[in-house]
Order: structure tokens, then C-alpha cells, then sequence
């Protein structure tokens, strides 16, 4: 290799040894195995013939939030993996490579080096905070902790959170918000149709929740829920919903966006309805307040109460405080305020925006320039917006740029396939692959099938790898 | 439960739902779009995403627009005219690719590009 070749460039340049065997072949690496890495394996698989794709997750487990954030009791927005699963089928093409820390286990100059691109889909792994005095309380909960809890997910097995309190309020006006009420609510019953992990089904037996108040600092025109999660709560078997027609206010510049949003019309005809309802004596109750933000919280040892304060809504959209404030007695907080993305180690990261910057897909470095081959797609590329079909044409614009990218780059790096593998060995990570998910799915699914349940999740990640190698799934799909 | 393409969608078909469906469950006829409703996951991605506000969840359909719930099943559970089978649940609308034949329902309606957007 010529020595005037720049030093920064020089290993996107050079082939490697060996890389005349694949000379065609464009390698690339996606970081995240959630809707978003997926969907972007799944467009670069239609468009190009030539590439293959290694998949890696922190977790010996796909799907990310389908898996861990979509509540157990929406099992039919869950069933979307049968779709995110099919890139996986093309075994020459497209490899998962589980339980891989990225900046820990495998590092960005790592996945630089062995691969032609490399496109981070990591999401917003961090919560925002609301900022009040007592937030810290025990009692006091960020609403991931809670909602990876009863989805079973290994960073929170060894905490289990106790029911014991009956009134509990649950700060939010988003869809999150919406799912930690609704699953806080449910009965029993309800829970043991879910795919929960026996030990939250367990919790959930014991609870002795009666009233669950939700708090929305807005008004119903601006509570950000869809209107198909904000329906889950009228179905509720145990709980009435209960809301106050006197802040169901809604200035004149809410009407004319209610007259232009028909999905903003169904959200509001929906509360209306709830509002003029009488309770039905269910034994559970489900408040949900607007106009109303949370001041301060409770309690000396643990959370007591929440004082929140009345808001008005003036003509430009700026909220007010009324002065009017009320102590709800509450046992157990919940903030839902929003996810947010978090910096990867050595990742350009706009601390501004709390996204990695980039220009339809393709990262940009801190003075705003085009990175040489790193990609972003998701969550960590626009924040924590829209639904899971929304990563699908995010996606699909992210491999756009990266193919418009590739034959003004010529030259691949190519490198053998077994190469990172044997990194990663000589690492001692413990990486798993396609076959050993496959090998716990098939054990979960069948603990579900004794149970009558979808599934039964396994927490715990010790357990979680050993099922996933173990070989022999007569010893544990036997049915005893 | 699923969600129904209805009549704004004929003879207009932007297809930008498409896109956004998680699961590739709306399928193209010739003058309009259908959603598979087994394969649907009710996820309402496509609703905002239609210019023409065609969309609906089966629950907030209205009563004038009722008959398309029955025509986006029909569309997949009975033959269509030229075809040897129905076309049932294929599980991927881009495999499918375009049909080129509508329900009777949709061949019924007078040419509608006008009021396209």
C-alpha cells in the first residue's frame, strides 16, 4: 500500500488480506436488534444483493422495545416479529450477535475496522426526569424501570416491585404513561393471559391497588396518546375511568385542530364519553387529570403524596399556574415524561438535541461533517417519535443515503466474516447467535403453552444464556 | 379488531401507508389499496400517514363507510375476477406486488380522481 495514503483513510482504502475472495461482498454492521436495526437489515436485504449483515445486540434477545417496552397485554402489536424475524431467515446473508456490549465488548474503532458501514440503531435507552423535590424517594420510579420490569427484561430481574400501595399516580400524557396506568389497573386475571414472568404475575396477584390517577399537565388536546391505546383503557374488566368534565377544557385554538385532526376528534369524543359516565361500581378506578402539574413529592422515608397545581392554558399555548394546589395521597409514583437517546461511547452525539446528528441518515461528526461510513436510523436518529411502522421509512431513507454512499466509497474493506467472530473470542465475550434465541423463544413459548399463557419470559440472564445453548430442549419442554 | 381502507382511497392510491405499515399488510387492487385484516396488528400507523384521511379503525368507522369493512376482507377471502383462488393471507404485500383487480365494490364507483388530493 502506497505510504501517501492519509492515515485517516487509509483503513477504508487498503484491502485487507484476504478480502480477494469476497471482493464484491459489502459488509455491514447494525447495532441494535429492536424495529429499527431490523427494518434496516430487512431494506438493505430488497436492495442490495451484495451485502451481508451482522446484527448486534446487547441482549442475547431481538426485537428491543417490541420485546421490552410494547406492554404484555397488546400481544397483537407484539406479533410483529413475525415480520422482523424473516431477514434472519437468509442465513448466508444476515447473523445476530447476542449479548455484545457495544463500547464495552466491541468498540466503535472495532466495527470501523472490520466492517464496510456501520449503522446505529441503539433507540433512547435514558428517561427524562421532571425536575420537583422528592424524586428520588424510594417509592418514586422512572416508568422504564417498571415497564422492563413486567416485560421480563434482564437489567431490572433482581427488583421486584411491590403492589402494596392503593392509590398511585403515574406523571405522563404519552403513550408510555398510558401503558404503565393501564397495565397498573388490570386484574389479575387479565395479567395471566399476558406473557409476564411468573414472579411479576405474582406481584400482580398480591396488588392491592384500588385507584390509579394519571397526570397531565396539558389539556385532552394536547395529551399525546393514539387514540387505538387510549380505546385499550375502555376495555378495562375491573377498572371504571374516571374524568372530570370540568377539565376537559378546550380553547377555541383546540377546536380548530380537533376539526382538522380526525385522530385528535376520536381521542376527545372518547374522554367526553368517559366524562359524562357515571362510575359502575368496578372495584378499581383509572383518574385521568389534565390541567395539573406535579410541584413537589412527599414523604420522609418513602413517597407519601404528590402536590400538584392547577395549570391554565393560555391563548399562545403557554401554560400558567393557577396557584390552586391539591395533595394526592399516593404511595407510589410513576414519571412517564418522555425516553431519550443516550450517548455512545465515542458516537458523535448532539448533546442539544439528544440525537446523533446526521443528514438523512448519515452521522455527522461534531463540526457538522459527513462521518466516513456510520449510519443512524430510529429512535437515536430522530428521538423517541411515532410508532414502530414509523422506523420502517426511517429506516428505509437511512439505507437509502448509505447505498447512495457505497459506490462513490468503491474500494470495501471486505474483510473475512469469521474475523470479528474471532475478535470477539479473543475477547472472551460471550456472545451469542440466531439459533441460541431460537432455542430460548422455543423454551418460553412452550413454559407459556402449560400455563395457557402466549409465553412465560425469562428474566434472569444467567438463565436466559443457558437456555439459550442448551441443546438438548427435551429437558425442559417436557410435559410434566 | 384491524383497520379499513374506504372510498377516499380509490382512483387516488398514494400508497405513502404503505411505507409505514410494521407489518406490509396493505395490499394493492388496481384502483385502490386493502388491508389484510389478520395480518393487520392494529397499530394505526397507516391512519395519520393517508393524505386523503381514508383510513379507519374498524370502531370509529362511519356508518356510511361500514360496507368497506367487509369489502377489505373480501378483497382477500373471495376469488376476484381473473384469479383461480382467493388470495387469503400471502403475509407480505411487497412479494404480492400489484393485483391489478379490484373488489365489485371498488369496480362499482365511478372514476374518483378528481377529488383526489
Amino acid at each position: 500500500m502506497n505510504s501517501n495514503a492519509d492515515a485517516s483513510t487509509a483503513p477504508f482504502v487498503r484491502p485487507l488480506p484476504g478480502s480477494h475472495r469476497n471482493a464484491s461482498i459489502v459488509r455491514v454492521a447494525v447495532v441494535g436488534a429492536g424495529p429499527a436495526g431490523l427494518y434496516a437489515v430487512e431494506s438493505l436485504l430488497e436492495a442490495a444483493p451484495d451485502f451481508c449483515i451482522d446484527v448486534f445486540d446487547r441482549l442475547p434477545t431481538p426485537y428491543g422495545l417490541v420485546r421490552y417496552g410494547v406492554a404484555p397485554d397488546n400481544q397483537k402489536m407484539k406479533s410483529v416479529t413475525r415480520v422482523l424475524r424473516n431477514s434472519f431467515n437468509n442465513e448466508a446473508r444476515v447473523r445476530f450477535i447476542g449479548n455484545v456490549c457495544f463500547g464495552v465488548d466491541v468498540r466503535r474503532a472495532d466495527l470501523l475496522k472490520f466492517y464496510d458501514a456501520v449503522i446505529y440503531a441503539t433507540g433512547a435507552p435514558a428517561e427524562r426526569r421532571i425536575g420537583i423535590s422528592g424524586e428520588d424517594l424510594p417509592g418514586s420510579y422512572g416508568a422504564k424501570e417498571f415497564v422492563e420490569w413486567y416485560n421480563g427484561h434482564p437489567d431490572i430481574a433482581h427488583h421486584n416491585f411491590l403492589l402494596d400501595s392503593q392509590h398511585v399516580a403515574v406523571i405522563g400524557a404519552g403513550n408510555v404513561a398510558l401503558d404503565v396506568a393501564r397495565m397498573l389497573i388490570r386484574s389479575p386475571e387479565e395479567v395471566a393471559s399476558t406473557d409476564v414472568p411468573d414472579r411479576v404475575l405474582a406481584a400482580f396477584r398480591n396488588s392491592q391497588i384500588t385507584d390509579v390517577h394519571l397526570i397531565a399537565r396539558r389539556g385532552p388536546a394536547q395529551a399525546k396518546f393514539t387514540p387505538v391505546e387510549l380505546r385499550g383503557i375502555g376495555s378495562l374488566l375491573n377498572a371504571d375511568i374516571v374524568v372530570r368534565p370540568e377539565e376537559m377544557v378546550l380553547s377555541d385554538s383546540d377546536d380548530i385542530r380537533i376539526g382538522a385532526n380526525r385522530e385528535l376528534r376520536t381521542n376527545i369524543a372518547m374522554l367526553r364519553e368517559w366524562a359524562g359516565v357515571p362510575l359502575q361500581g368496578k372495584a378499581r378506578r383509572l383518574h385521568i387529570r389534565f390541567l395539573r402539574s406535579p410541584v413537589r413529592i412527599l414523604g420522609e422515608k418513602r413517597v407519601e403524596g404528590i402536590v400538584l397545581e392547577g395549570n391554565e392554558q393560555l391563548a399562545d399555548e403557554h401554560l400558567c399556574g393557577t396557584g390552586n394546589f391539591e395533595t394526592l395521597k399516593v404511595n407510589m409514583i410513576f414519571r412517564a415524561v418522555g425516553y431519550r437517546p443516550l450517548r455512545l461511547p465515542d458516537v458523535p452525539f448532539d448533546e442539544a438535541k439528544s440525537i446523533i446528528p446526521n443528514n438523512r441518515g448519515r452521522v455527522l461528526n461534531e463540526n457538522g461533517q459527513l462521518t466516513e461510513k456510520e449510519y443512524v436510523t430510529g429512535w437515536a436518529k430522530r428521538g423517541p417519535s411515532g410508532t414502530i411502522g414509523t422506523n420502517r421509512s426511517d429506516s428505509a431513507e437511512t439505507v437509502c443515503t448509505l447505498l447512495a454512499d457505497i459506490p462513490a466509497r468503491k474500494v470495501c474493506n471486505s474483510s473475512d466474516p469469521e474475523q470479528i467472530l474471532i475478535f470477539l473470542d479473543s475477547r472472551r465475550v460471550n456472545y451469542t447467535n440466531w439459533m441460541n434465541w431460537l432455542r430460548l423463544d422455543d423454551y418460553e413459548t412452550q413454559l407459556g403453552r402449560k400455563q395457557g399463557r402466549p409465553r412465560v419470559k425469562i428474566p434472569d440472564l444467567r438463565s436466559m444464556l443457558e437456555l439459550s445453548r442448551n441443546s438438548d430442549t427435551s429437558d425442559f419442554a417436557g410435559d410434566d | 379488531m384491524t383497520h379499513v381502507i374506504t372510498e377516499a382511497c380509490i382512483d387516488c392510491i398514494h400508497r405513502s401507508c404503505v411505507k409505514e405499515c410494521p407489518v406490509d399488510c396493505i395490499y394493492e387492487g388496481a384502483r385502490a389499496l386493502y388491508i389484510q385484516p389478520d395480518e393487520c396488528i392494529d397499530c394505526s400507523a397507516c391512519v395519520p400517514a393517508c393524505p386523503e384521511d381514508a383510513i379507519y379503525h374498524e370502531e370509529d368507522l362511519p356508518e356510511l363507510l361500514h360496507r368497506h369493512l367487509e369489502d377489505n376482507k373480501n378483497f382477500f377471502a373471495q376469488t376476484l375476477s381473473g384469479k383461480s383462488a382467493p388470495l387469503q393471507s400471502p403475509g407480505s404485500a411487497k412479494r404480492i406486488g400489484r393485483l391489478g383487480v379490484d373488489t365489485p365494490l371498488v369496480t362499482s364507483y365511478p372514476c374518483r380522481q378528481a377529488t383526489c388530493t
